[in-house]
């Protein structure tokens, strides 16, 4: 046990290493991506080719096999984000705060696409584009912290207050999270409850499930692969007058 | 844990849970605001006062959809399965409005005949999601 744990606190100190960090996201980043183009394609395919149409919304409800994963990635990266900011401000992790700040935007990309996937789904589905509900609001609100997050970075000239400052903003935005997960259960809303369900059996088609949880896996691959490309650019931009980074 | 850390630890935890809390507050003096539309049972309770537009929500009840001819008017019944009331509504419907299925209404409640005269009609969609193949065979169509 103690030498997991002892191999454990290497790699966590290895992460807080920026030389560590730029070589070994330069070895992972080709290999992520073409792993990552596997089941993106193939959900994303099956999924629209080849799934079958569904018997009340008919061709339209292939736009869950973006709007799910999108919506799912957009409220994980604001966790991994929260547990960042935690370890920024305890432990004045440098590489946390790099963390935050490269993935603040991704994030805010796919809560967007979250949002539009979601409104042109609404307008034939609904009949209408936008209500203000409980869920749409929330994933609004998960959309403004992330552009507050990157906005307050960028008014900042100096990166340590900069990291400390926006890990407190997002904590304060982690709030938002069950928010947005518990919306649709404890208020009544126009978007519907999920139709995955861990505990008990999901209320979509296995012939529908498969293709979505293939591109789940699709965008969290990809989520993870422009994370370590948007960090490793932050470190350059970070050190690119140091000793180490000249002599690569 | 060195003294510090656990000072900073403690920070966290206060800015966590304070704006934990005063969301908590701010949720729950909005609560019934929140909710997106008042069920039958609950309008028919605490009747909202007259010319307020309200939303009203449930299920388009099996049977009681009728289209007027020659115009765009259509009358139907919102029921929770307990209470009902009878909505009119001049317009385009959405593609999901069936009988049985989920709708949400906007318009102005009249307690005095327990009706509805709604300007808005969405669909609401339930999370099933089944080929169709398979429900038209289980039908027997």
């Amino acid at each position: 046990m103690s030498k997991i744990l002892k191999k454990f606190i290497t790699f966590y100190h290895k992460l807080g290493s920026y030389p560590w960090f730029y070589k070994f996201s330069g070895i992972a980043i080709p290999y992520v991506a073409f792993i990552s183009l596997i089941p993106l394609f193939i959900g994303l395919g099956w999924g629209i080719f080849y799934s079958p149409t569904d018997y009340k919304q008919g061709d339209v409800y292939r736009i869950i096999y973006m709007h799910v994963p999108a919506a799912s990635v957009s409220q994980s990266i604001y966790y991994t984000m929260t547990i960042a900011a935690i370890v920024s401000m305890i432990w004045r992790m440098k590489m946390a705060g790099i963390f935050i700040k490269s993935m603040a935007p991704i994030g805010a990309s796919f809560t967007f696409l979250a949002l539009i996937s979601g409104s042109i789904w609404g307008q034939p589905t609904w009949g209408t584009w936008w209500i203000w509900d409980a869920r749409l609001t929330s994933t609004l609100v998960l959309f403004i912290f992330y552009i507050a997050i990157i906005s307050l970075y960028s008014s900042f000239s100096e990166k340590k207050s900069a990291d400390q400052a926006v890990s407190i903003l997002t904590l304060v935005g982690a709030v938002n999270l069950p928010i947005i997960k518990k919306s649709v259960d404890w208020w009544n809303t126009l978007h519907q409850p999920s139709s995955i369900k861990l505990t008990e059996s999901s209320t979509i088609s296995l012939e529908m499930l498969y293709p979505l949880l293939l591109s789940i896996i699709g965008f969290y691959l990809i989520v993870l692969l422009s994370g370590l490309m948007a960090m490793r650019a932050e470190i350059a931009k970070r050190e690119i007058n140091k000793e180490w980074f000249k002599s690569l | 844990m060195i003294k510090i850390r656990r000072n900073r630890l403690y920070a966290v935890l206060f800015i966590v849970s304070s704006s934990a809390v005063a969301v908590g507050l701010v949720l729950i003096a909005l609560n019934q605001n929140i909710n997106l539309f008042y069920s039958p049972s609950e309008l028919l309770e605490s009747g909202p006062l007259k010319n307020k537009s309200i939303r009203i929500g449930g299920l388009v009840e099996k049977g009681s959809l009728n289209r007027v001819s020659d115009s765009l008017e259509v009358n139907f019944i919102i029921t929770d399965l307990k209470e009902k009331v009878a909505v009119k509504y001049s317009g385009i419907l959405p593609d999901l409005f069936k009988e049985d299925a989920g709708v949400v209404a906007t318009g102005y409640y009249d307690k005095n005949n327990n009706s509805f005269q709604a300007f808005e009609i969405l669909a609401k969609h339930d999370e099933n999601y089944e080929p169709k193949e398979v429900v038209n065979a289980l039908e027997g169509k």
